[in-house]
């Protein structure tokens, strides 16, 4: 019985892990480029769940095709967003604040739009499980696992074989020295801005099938993400995607071992906790 | 030819203010003079948060533990043991001065600055939100009412609300009077040299975590005293109403808007900002975070348009 609790806390929170992930590499993608802190991230997420939402009541269409119309939609907004908006402040802590004042425009936009409730897809053909001996395994949970892999593996290769990913490699090493052999920074800003907007919109699809939608769900997405990239070194790809894991797995143990709502604070303690004494993170990245 | 500055005659304008904001309620309803309470709590909360914000340059996304902390205190002190609110709040304006002093210790000895303060402080307050979510002490989700024993001043208790109009116009003359001494003081012109330039301001010998320390804890004490005057003006409080994230932002924006490191920036903010939110949430109702759309709007164009603040367009005429 030990044993059965606690190997289904370990599979739920790495898979809800591997979520946690591909929310946050498009706010590590922005943060190793612009070195800023992109607090409408969790909204941009919100509005691809609803792209992914409305698309389905309206046209029946599955979530994991609604992927792709989300990362559109997404990537242009990112990109209108930032050519109007953000391209006008170049301090951190005013992008911080104008990124939150997007935020709060959008979400209860949404709310205004489409009220606050909480809304689901219901696909009985995917709300199914495998398994394992004792082990269940949520398949849309498993499926979202295997999109934040793949969101991973793909941002990587783009980043290292394309010449947009290079000047993206290269602004985030030395933006000075980009700037010096030619490369358009602000180009290059308004792609990786809506580039990890338009990655974040399709996570936020993928997780529709069991993740419940509502305006007020970026909140807690962006919170989440931010500790998940400090956790793994703000800019770092591997390590975000490792503090994912660590994140939903200590998420999921606290969930089954601790009363309460009390793994939330789990969350924020060990985000101090890495904040004070490991800013660089797990596997080190950019010193902000 | 001087420039003629409107500015300079702030000391007249606000004697002006004052003594129009006392009569004011006399010629008004009780509805009215609700909207004015709030644009006073507002008002200096958000002078509260100005002097670790706007003067000393660490913005704060979390000042809701402080103002949760205070009602909190004085509220269970009250329901629980009796202790009169009055006692309460300076209580409670203690217990955040030292929380705020721990939080600010162990970020700025870590040089956490700019949006990583910020974010730090968020996560405490979301750390306090759980908290309370989850202690019996508190309530949990349910939060505490406070039981009315009609008007009675031990109990920080009126049935009448220019009672409470003229405890918290007193509170906005004290931190008005608190600023102003900041200001002048050299502790005024530490702050501001830490907010300009941290590095330079070290170089010159000031001991620059011991000042930021000083300015997290006036602005934690203080906003605790907020916090209890909110609990007792509308007898319920509850973990989202206190800690939550919205309570942080409402306290930040007056000053943003207002002018960041001024005396009166988070007063003229909240004066913007109260009859506006009121009139959002008249005009498009339904949903009661209706204002928050506007004040989002307003963020981004502040920041980018207005990065003095109204003062600092005020400075210009």
């Amino acid at each position: 019985m030990f044993f059965q609790m606690l190997s289904n806390a370990l599979v739920s929170g790495l898979l809800m892990g591997g979520v946690y992930a591909s929310v946050a590499i498009g706010l590590t993608l922005i943060f190793g480029v612009m070195n800023i802190i992109n607090f409408a991230h969790g909204s941009f997420m919100m509005l691809g769940m609803y792209v992914a939402y409305w698309l389905f009541t309206g046209l029946g269409l599955n979530p994991y095709i609604s992927l792709v119309p989300s990362f559109l939609i997404l990537f242009f907004l990112g990109a209108v967003i930032h050519k109007f908006i953000i391209i006008h402040s170049s301090d951190a802590q005013n992008i911080l604040l104008i990124t939150l004042g997007i935020a709060l425009f959008l979400e209860n936009f949404a709310a205004f739009l489409w009220t606050p409730d909480y809304r689901s897809i219901e696909i009985p053909t995917l709300a199914k499980s495998l398994f394992i001996g004792y082990l269940a395994i949520s398949i849309p949970r498993l499926i979202a696992f295997i999109f934040a892999i793949l969101l991973t593996i793909g941002l990587y290769i783009f980043l290292k074989t394309t010449t947009t990913g290079k000047s993206i490699r290269a602004i985030s090493d030395n933006i000075e020295g980009a700037r010096s052999v030619g490369i358009n920074i602000k180009k290059i800003s308004l792609i990786s801005f809506a580039i990890g907007a338009g990655c974040v919109g399709a996570a936020g699809a993928v997780i529709t099938p069991f993740y419940s939608i509502s305006p007020s769900v970026g909140l807690v997405f962006v919170i989440i993400a931010f500790v998940v990239v400090v956790l793994g070194g703000m800019g770092n790809f591997w390590g975000t995607f490792l503090g994912g894991l660590i994140v939903g797995l200590g998420e999921s143990l606290g969930a089954t071992y601790l009363p309460g709502s009390l793994q939330q604070f789990f969350i924020y303690f060990v985000f101090i906790l890495i904040l004070l004494f490991r800013p660089q993170g797990i596997l080190g990245g950019k010193r902000a | 030819m001087r420039k003629l500055s409107l500015y300079r005659y702030s000391y007249v304008l606000m004697g002006v203010a004052l003594l129009l904001l006392s009569i004011l309620p006399a010629f008004m309803g009780s509805y009215y003079i609700h909207i004015l309470i709030l644009i006073l709590v507002y008002a200096y909360l958000g002078s509260s948060w100005n002097v670790l914000g706007g003067y000393c340059g660490q913005f704060s996304f979390g000042h809701a533990t402080f103002f949760g902390l205070g009602a909190y205190t004085s509220t269970i002190l009250f329901m629980r043991f009796g202790i009169s609110p009055w006692i309460g709040m300076v209580l409670g304006g203690i217990l955040s001065m030292f929380v705020g002093i721990f939080i600010g210790f162990i970020c700025f000895r870590y040089g956490l600055k700019g949006p990583f303060f910020a974010l730090a402080t968020l996560a405490f307050a979301e750390m306090f939100r759980v908290a309370a979510l989850n202690i019996p002490l508190t309530g949990k989700a349910m939060g505490i009412l406070i039981t009315l024993k009609g008007t009675s001043f031990p109990a920080f208790q009126f049935q009448e609300k220019i009672y409470y109009y003229y405890i918290i116009l007193a509170f906005n003359v004290f931190i008005v009077l608190v600023t102003h001494l900041i200001e002048n003081r050299k502790l005024g012109d530490y702050l501001e040299a830490i907010k300009e330039d941290e590095d330079a301001a070290e170089a010159l010998g000031i001991d620059t975590l011991r000042y930021k320390i000083i300015a997290i804890s006036i602005s934690s004490f203080l906003t605790a005293l907020g916090g209890t005057f909110y609990a007792q003006y509308l007898f319920y409080i509850d973990p989202d109403i206190c800690f939550g994230v919205h309570n942080s932002i409402e306290i930040f924006m007056r000053p943003i808007l207002g002018g960041l490191g001024t005396v009166y920036g988070a007063f003229l903010g909240s004066l913007i900002l109260g009859p506006l939110s009121e009139l959002t949430r008249g005009l498009l109702g339904g949903y009661s975070g209706m204002h928050l759309m506007l004040f989002g709007v307003v963020l981004v164009v502040v920041i980018i348009f207005l990065p003095r603040g109204v003062v600092g367009l005020l400075k210009k005429i």
